[in-house]
């Protein structure tokens, strides 16, 4: 197995210009291909500020953090671009989709940006909706869709560019439960295809969904260990 | 990505709001429309003066009598009496004095009333020679014109302009039948084919006669010998300097006249008529257009308030875009080509709205509005660059934006 995350005594410092905040004071952690991870932790421990650097989108004070083997921690922001693009794919909280466009507009967009034709385009994204199983949904706009359904089309967009980490900032933070089981049931069986996943919750329940769970507290990792789930066995 | 999907992407923003793209066009084509509306309003004037003023005739000079210059106006000659004479006239149809001289017609011109029976029409009757038609670029649709033969016996003729024509003999054949112009009988032996003028003056409103016919027994007085104006036509386009040195020099020596400066009588050419007429014209239309380019101006800093509006609405939209790979360059290259399209999209309909109104307004003006192919080129084009100017900024901020502040706001 490879290591897909390595961080490296990653410390985050925000200058707020009054005060510095210690977002994060030094985390090291390795996730390997095809594990189920779950960050947790309450607010204000740093797991955001975790998350965005995990995902590339914000870079480290002092430390390291490679991404499948790149060190994104000197790259520029159209470097880093790339990286998100080829690397990562994200599921938010806010499912953050774009309302004005269909679903499959919505699940191609990663692959506009990596440059891809337009009928492969349409055809990988005709084939993760399909895969998260909203295959007769594909012209729906997300305003006609409900909140797990769209959801599962975050989750078919971060699936479409095959990235090697799928992130998932608190993705059933705005589903009820029906819908929060619906979508852990995806990642469940996307993790058990093979897919390394990287959850962050400061839900327990949504925790003990993962394989290994990893706490953070005041900005430091204070626990790092596997759960009972049956997904560990699989893993 | 490639251009095709950044414009795809443009485009959907600005028809995803279609209410705000439409406000801000409107900005942009009331600029286009007014913008090439005044152009082609001035060069639609510029095109009139000028086919007026070659419709005078080709090749021609004007002589009036009196001198005038730029900075003192006309002054008038001896006494109030007019200083050409038809001494003058024939001195310039000499070919050894003036080669490049092709005809000569001098005029003396007054409004009168010509009477058929009882019907009447005041009209501008015009004293002059054989030449005049060839000088002036006229022809008789019936009947002849004027001859040496009705010059040298002041014949009792006259040949009427076609208006005038129309309004004395409202029936039949107008040849061969008399008017009376101051009491003087005279048979009309031709009517003039209408020139085709559109000015404010009717060429067509006229009545030709012999000038001695004219001087001797129409207009008498003081005006025997005299004449209003020369009109002089040369050989050709490129001996028209030449005639006019010609003319110029004959006339000083024949008024006894040393330094030009003080010469009592003023050469015209057709081309300054032209450059005089279409100078106030395009001072008006420099005006014009100025105000349109300022409205204009407005219209691009509406693109500008709004695409700052669509890029603080749109914050999450671009986080997003950013989150999934699109780099800085990219959302700029977006920003940038929605700027564009609204300022292409309001151009576009600036142009219609401009043929619309060319179409349109001419009839209420009752002036001619010329739309050149280049002006609606360079004002789509300027649309598009406006569009273009007015999104830099816009954009950048755009492009500028951290992803994860993007995303973070709700």
């Amino acid at each position: 197995m490879s290591t897909v995350l390595d961080v490296d005594a990653v410390t985050k410092t925000y200058d707020t210009g009054a005060v510095e905040v210690h977002a994060l004071r030094g985390v090291s952690l390795t996730v390997e291909q095809g594990e189920y991870v779950a960050i947790m932790g309450p607010s204000g421990s740093g797991k955001s500020t975790l998350m965005h650097i995990l995902g590339c989108l914000d870079v480290p004070t002092t430390g390291h953090y490679r991404l499948a083997g790149e060190d994104v921690g000197t790259m520029t922001e159209a470097e880093l671009a790339d990286v998100r693009n080829r690397r990562i794919g994200f599921v938010f909280q806010q499912f953050h989709l774009l309302s004005s466009l269909p679903a499959w507009r919505n699940v191609e967009l990663p692959l506009v940006y990596a440059g891809l034709s337009r009928a492969e385009r349409r055809r990988r994204a005709l084939a993760a909706l399909e895969r998260v199983g909203l295959g007769d949904r594909v012209d729906h706009k997300p305003g006609e869709l409900s909140g797990g359904q769209q959801q599962r089309v975050a989750v078919a967009r971060a699936l479409v560019s095959e990235p090697a980490l799928i992130l998932a900032d608190e993705p059933t933070g705005n589903l009820d439960s029906t819908s929060t089981d619906d979508v852990l049931g995806l990642l469940r069986e996307l993790h058990d295809q093979g897919r390394t996943i990287v959850l962050i919750t400061h839900e327990a329940e949504v925790a003990q969904a993962a394989a290994r769970v990893i706490r953070v507290r005041d900005g430091v990792v204070t626990s790092d260990e596997p759960t009972d789930s049956p997904t560990g066995v699989t893993a | 990505m490639t251009w095709r999907d950044s414009f795809g992407t443009a485009l959907g923003a600005v028809r995803s709001h279609k209410l705000r793209s439409g406000l801000t066009m409107l900005g942009i084509l009331i600029g286009i429309a007014a913008v090439i509306l005044t152009v082609g309003l001035g060069s639609g004037a510029q095109d009139k003066v000028r086919s007026q003023i070659s419709a005078l005739g080709t090749n021609l000079l004007v002589i009036s009598p009196g001198s005038s210059t730029a900075s003192t106006g006309v002054r008038g000659g001896l006494g109030s009496s007019t200083t050409l004479t038809v001494s003058d006239a024939d001195a310039l149809t000499s070919k050894v004095v003036a080669p490049d001289i092709e005809a000569v017609a001098p005029t003396l011109t007054s409004s009168e009333t010509l009477l058929n029976g009882t019907t009447s029409w005041t009209s501008s009757v015009v004293g002059t020679t054989a030449d005049w038609a060839s000088v002036r670029a006229r022809t008789v649709s019936e009947g002849r014109f004027l001859d040496a033969a009705d010059e040298s016996s002041d014949a009792a003729v006259v040949v009427l302009g076609s208006t005038t024509a129309s309004e004395l003999f409202t029936v039949g054949d107008p040849v061969g039948q008399d008017v009376t112009v101051d009491g003087v009988q005279l048979q009309v032996v031709g009517v003039l084919a209408s020139s085709g003028s559109t000015g404010s003056t009717d060429d067509d409103d006229t009545a030709i006669v012999p000038m001695s016919t004219a001087q001797q027994r129409i207009f008498g007085g003081a005006t025997r010998t005299e004449v209003q104006d020369i009109y002089v036509e040369a050989t050709s386009g490129s001996t028209l300097a030449g005639a006019y040195q010609e003319a110029d020099d004959e006339l000083l020596q024949l008024h006894g006249i040393t330094t030009a400066a003080d010469a009592d009588f003023t050469i015209t050419s057709q081309q300054s008529l032209v450059s005089t007429a279409t100078s106030v014209d395009k001072t008006l239309t420099v005006l014009l257009a100025g105000i349109a380019a300022i409205s204009l101006l407005v219209g691009g800093i509406g693109v500008m308030n709004i695409m700052l509006v669509s890029v603080t609405e749109r914050i999450r939209e671009i986080g997003l875009r950013k989150a999934l790979g699109a780099t800085p360059s990219l959302i700029r290259r977006q920003f940038l080509l929605e700027a564009s399209v609204l300022g292409l999209a309001g151009g576009l309909l600036g142009l219609a709205l401009a043929f619309v109104g060319a179409a349109v307004l001419p009839h209420l003006i009752s002036d001619p509005i010329a739309i050149s192919a280049t002006a609606s080129v360079a004002a789509v084009g300027t649309a598009v660059l406006i569009g273009i100017v007015f999104g830099v900024y816009p954009a950048s901020r755009a492009a500028r934006l951290a992803p994860i502040d993007a995303l973070r706001s709700e």
